[in-house]
């Protein structure tokens, strides 16, 4: 069995000592006693070591759209990124709405072995939004889902929404939504501002986020079951989600890395490289959304990875898909524009990015305390570093980062899943 | 001026100015017996329309054939579907053509936008309405039909008239544009509609807001009709077409209660008896037909100013 010694890192950024990683847990956190192979020992100064990250929100596109991403390509991703672990949405072709399709994405992860995939469950059959999916078929499949999501759609309706919030309490499982009123929304292109009107591009209003995300919340206290809200981009949401978690209901909510940099006037370019569903937002949406990450009341950051081929971006905004690559920039992301701005420290990062996603999932061997006997699921980031990001540099099978020609903070070196390298010196191990 | 007009907000005012004057030179070419100047001669102008638009297509090619360029028609009808790649596979084709300017309409706002920002074509591209968005030659034909009839009694100049936009102001790329144009010129725009069909954030134009038409009619130097689409009942704008004839439309007992001197104005197509009644559409205070007139007149002006017309516009065979 491989043995990985990492010297004079940062436990989230707290306090300086060693790990020694040996048959896949945390053996020891001095190296005095190490006597193996150099080529095994990571010299950790600067680094700063993290529990190994886990998404709650990425888009893996196989089966059915392997030319935007596949499991294979969109895990090297996640773990150049620092992810152990990410959870695969349902949206694919066919839907991963029975345990065959879950059964399959979970089987396509672990033949990967970048990182593990957690499959989502449709909540509904193919993501229709008419009846439920057979979730505890799901649940008790080798996949073992907990996460149930229609997310590109929204559980609009409020007696399904209702039923399947209580169904999924038989096996512990949590519905996250994507809050949308569809009506609100039809053939919306960005958010509805003084901009959108101006653009002539159909607005997507906050309201239509905020009605859902309220009414989740009631539903979710009147059954007693739990709400994971996804990708949260409006300072209602903040506020709502604020409120619920006061009332003690079972409510959790993420935050893309996009909706807590970039800004809603970005589509004034007309370049569909910013459209995204939730749309970019306003500025003092981000501020209260960087605000809400900070105090816990948003409990994760999700990336929303949602890889895109080159024809569905390079057209008119209209016509064009929403989404944009996140895994291999989140991290950066959340140092810009959390760490270094002064409003999350490095323990909290791991509680946002690793610990609480994985407990949302119900991951055991995920988000686990850096300490002896522990998951060697690590993470070892250089937050002194700066780089430029390039579309070309995202291993990806698609390239639609909003992000290129930006600088930003902070690079992956190292990953490891159970003790097993997946990136060493930022660069993928297989 | 710049290399493209995408939007009104691009034309300051001294340009928007140039184009009026250059307009008015060669609107007077209209009433000779040959009505053609070679200022365009070699150059090839192509007409990109992916939505039906006979009137500014046919405007258009009328314009640069004046002006003695090629006119390449291009109508990618139903492309809508195609995702969007016919777009830059299209401009790229045309490109390879070598057209020295694209005029482009385009049922997707930001379109001629993208057409120009991308890198898919050198040439000079003018938006001939996108989406929701803008029709900024529009906006400069309307600007020249009020100049003609309002600025004469006011010191040469737009400066101050009121202008009233009246309707659809949501849907309409007319408005967009007209508001941004008209500001330039120093008229004081109102938009008038019902709350349903103005946009979110229009407070923030440089425009004043209103809900009630008979209001404004006193005092507006202009009032323009936007259409109105009577399936914009279904999607719950308004409740019927006849209930917003009623509050939003121009009829004889509207127009009776305008200024002597004021003038009725319609981008077109016209829903008669929606919008506009016949009587008013065809009353001698109506410059509907004018308009169209003065459309060709003004992207004339477009075409040649963009095109690099450095020699004056009506000097005969000066363009050597």
């Amino acid at each position: 069995m491989s043995e990985y010694v990492i010297k004079g890192v940062s436990l989230l950024g707290e306090r300086v000592c060693d790990l020694v990683l040996r048959d896949g847990v945390i053996a020891s956190l001095s190296a005095a006693e190490y006597a193996g192979p150099a080529d095994q020992v990571i010299d950790g100064a600067g680094l700063i070591a993290l529990p190994g990250l886990v998404d709650l929100h990425t888009h893996l596109r196989e089966p059915g759209r392997e030319d935007a991403e596949t499991v294979e390509s969109g895990t090297r991703a996640a773990a150049l990124g620092g992810f152990t672990a990410v959870h695969a949405m349902a949206n694919t072709d066919p839907v991963a709405d029975t345990a065959g399709v879950v059964e399959q994405v979970w089987r396509l992860g672990r033949e990967a072995g970048h990182c593990e995939v957690y499959p989502v469950g449709a909540v509904t059959v193919g993501l229709a939004g008419e009846r439920l999916a057979e979730l505890g078929a799901m649940a008790d499949s080798a996949a073992r889902v907990r996460v149930f999501s229609d997310d590109g759609k929204c559980v609009s309706d409020a007696l399904l929404m209702r039923r399947a919030l209580e169904y999924v309490k038989a096996f512990d499982g949590v519905i996250a939504q994507h809050a949308q009123e569809p009506r609100l929304t039809e053939g919306a292109q960005m958010n509805e501002g003084e901009l959108s009107g101006r653009l002539g591009l159909a607005g997507w209003p906050a309201v239509a986020e905020e009605a859902i995300i309220a009414r989740d919340c009631l539903l979710a206290a009147h059954v007693g079951s739990r709400l994971h809200v996804c990708h949260v981009s409006t300072a209602g949401s903040v506020e709502i989600v604020r409120q619920a978690k006061a009332n003690g209901w079972d409510v959790t909510a993420e935050v893309c890395p996009h909706h807590l940099l970039l800004t809603d006037d970005l589509a004034a370019s007309y370049d569909p490289i910013f459209k995204v569903n939730p749309p970019l937002r306003s500025a003092a949406d981000v501020a209260a959304l960087r605000a809400g990450l900070a105090d816990g009341t948003i409990d994760v950051v999700a990336t929303d990875h949602a890889p895109h081929p080159l024809e569905d971006k390079d057209c008119e905004w209209a016509a064009a898909a929403f989404g944009m690559l996140g895994l291999q920039t989140a991290l950066s992301i959340v140092q810009a524009t959390m760490v270094d701005a002064g409003l999350l420290d490095w323990a909290g990062v791991a509680q946002r990015m690793s610990i609480t996603p994985a407990r949302i999932g119900r991951l055991s061997d995920q988000g686990q305390p850096l300490e002896v006997g522990a998951p060697a699921n690590i993470t070892l980031y250089d937050p002194s570093v700066r780089r430029v990001v390039r579309a070309e540099e995202m291993v990806s099978l698609s390239h639609n980062t909003p992000y290129a020609g930006m600088e930003l903070p902070g690079q992956v070196r190292a990953t490891f899943l159970r003790g097993r390298p997946t990136v060493l010196d930022g660069a993928l191990t297989a | 001026m710049k290399r493209h007009l995408l939007s009104a907000a691009d034309l300051t005012r001294e340009d928007a100015e140039l184009v009026l004057s250059t307009a008015a030179e060669l609107r007077s070419l209209a009433d000779r017996p040959i009505k053609k100047l070679p200022a365009l001669r070699g150059r090839t102008v192509v007409n990109l329309f992916f939505e039906d638009s006979t009137r500014t297509r046919i405007s258009f090619e009328a314009a640069a054939k004046r002006l003695s360029a090629d006119v390449i028609n291009f109508a990618a009808k139903g492309s809508s579907v195609s995702k969007g790649e016919s777009l830059k596979d299209t401009a790229l084709t045309l490109e390879a053509m070598g057209a020295d300017a694209v005029i482009v309409r385009h049922h997707a706002s930001g379109a001629p936008h993208r057409l120009a920002n991308s890198g898919w074509v050198r040439s000079s591209v003018i938006n001939a309405g996108d989406g929701t968005h803008e029709h900024p030659t529009q906006a400069l034909l309307d600007a020249f039909t009020m100049w003609r009839h309002l600025a004469p009694r006011n010191g040469g100049t737009l400066d101050g008239q009121r202008i009233a936009i009246v309707g659809d102001v949501l849907h309409s790329r007319v408005a967009r544009s007209n508001a941004l144009l008209l500001k330039t010129l120093g008229a004081e725009v109102t938009l008038i509609a019902p709350p349903t069909l103005l946009p979110v954030g229009v407070e923030g134009w440089p425009v004043q807001v209103g809900y009630d038409l008979d209001e404004v009619l006193p005092e507006a130097d202009a009032v323009m009709m936007l259409r109105v689409q009577r399936e914009r009942m279904n999607a719950a704008f308004f409740p019927t077409a006849r209930e917003y004839s009623r509050r939003y439309g121009l009829d004889q007992r509207r127009m009776e209660r305008l200024a002597p001197h004021a003038i009725v104005m319609h981008p077109g197509p016209m829903v008669r008896g929606m919008e506009i009644t016949a009587q008013v559409a065809d009353s001698d205070r109506s410059v509907i037909v004018e308009q169209v007139t003065n459309g060709v007149a003004v992207r004339m002006a477009v075409l040649y100013l963009l095109l690099g017309g450095s020699q004056p516009a009506s000097g005969e065979g000066s363009d050597q």
